[in-house]
């Protein structure tokens, strides 16, 4: 896991995460929005029924955020709402609990490059709205913040076990 | 995408633990799984049809035989669960900056 910086944040309809990237501001703004095929999880993080070989972000206000299946299908992700180069990129995540495309959706995903004296670069993302899950939400949020806490995993593993036994009983 | 929820609950039976952990390195029939288990047959093909509904196991045939293997799906499900979605993409958007500035470096 690389090294990431953990915020004391507690908003239950955000997640915040930092990560320190020991690369120029303008090199890790173009791997984030032009290469991001190169890094993004695909075989774990995507939506469409093909292979998904490629992440794109059109370099507009209003460009799309997809994905490209290997039979050149494309499955929508979202929207670009503020494109500010080697600044700040604000996207719409319109990817629903059952995680297929809700164009009304409309989680938000803002990323902020910020140079350090060092040369390196400090990324900030947060993902926010995510009260649009509605009963869903904190179910969401877990999934895309980090439970860290083992203790409180195997609590909620348990509960989930007995909630089960209980049922097949 | 898969939900974990729902693997979760799959895995919260003890048995039907024990008949995914027997699948993790082969692939085999519900007659071969059920073997030195002290199952029935038919219990583990119960079994299989729920870790199957969870997107645990995929189902394949080989002839008249139906053969069950682990869905990697569902275990990626599980493991984005446990670690956390945007904590793995952006260590791994980290891991894709750094390589490029290195290579930049070097050119």
């Amino acid at each position: 896991m690389a090294e990431q910086i953990v915020l004391n944040w507690t908003d239950p309809n955000s997640v915040r995460k930092v990560v320190k990237v020991q690369a120029p501001r303008e090199v890790a703004w173009q791997v984030f929005t032009e290469q991001m095929g190169t890094w993004w999880p695909l075989a774990v993080y995507k939506i469409g029924k093909a292979n998904a070989v490629d992440a794109i972000i059109e370099p507009r206000v209003g460009g799309r955020w997809y994905e490209r299946g290997d039979d050149g299908s494309t499955c929508d992700w979202g929207r670009v709402l503020v494109w500010e180069p080697n600044s700040r990129l604000v996207l719409s995540w319109d990817i629903n609990a059952e995680f297929q495309y809700d164009p009304a959706l409309q989680t938000e995903i803002e990323v902020r490059f910020i140079a350090e004296e060092d040369g390196s670069t400090r990324v900030e993302l947060e993902h926010r709205r995510l009260d649009r899950y509605g009963d869903r939400r904190d179910e969401m949020r877990t999934i895309f913040d980090k439970t860290g806490d083992w203790g409180q995993l195997l609590a909620s593993f348990a509960q989930r076990a007995e909630t089960s036994a209980k049922a097949a009983e | 995408m898969i939900s974990a929820e729902r693997a979760l609950d799959a895995l919260g039976d003890r048995t039907r633990r024990r008949v995914f952990a027997r699948l993790r390195n082969r692939t085999c029939s519900a007659g071969e799984l059920a073997q030195g288990m002290g199952v029935t047959r038919s219990a583990v093909s119960q079994h299989l049809q729920v870790l199957k509904a969870a997107g645990l196991v995929v189902v394949s045939a080989d002839g008249t035989r139906r053969l069950y293997q682990v869905d990697r799906r569902g275990v990626d499900a599980l493991r984005r669960w446990l670690d956390g979605f945007w904590d793995e993409t952006l260590g791994a958007f980290k891991e894709a900056a750094e390589r490029a500035a290195a290579k930049a470096r070097r050119s």
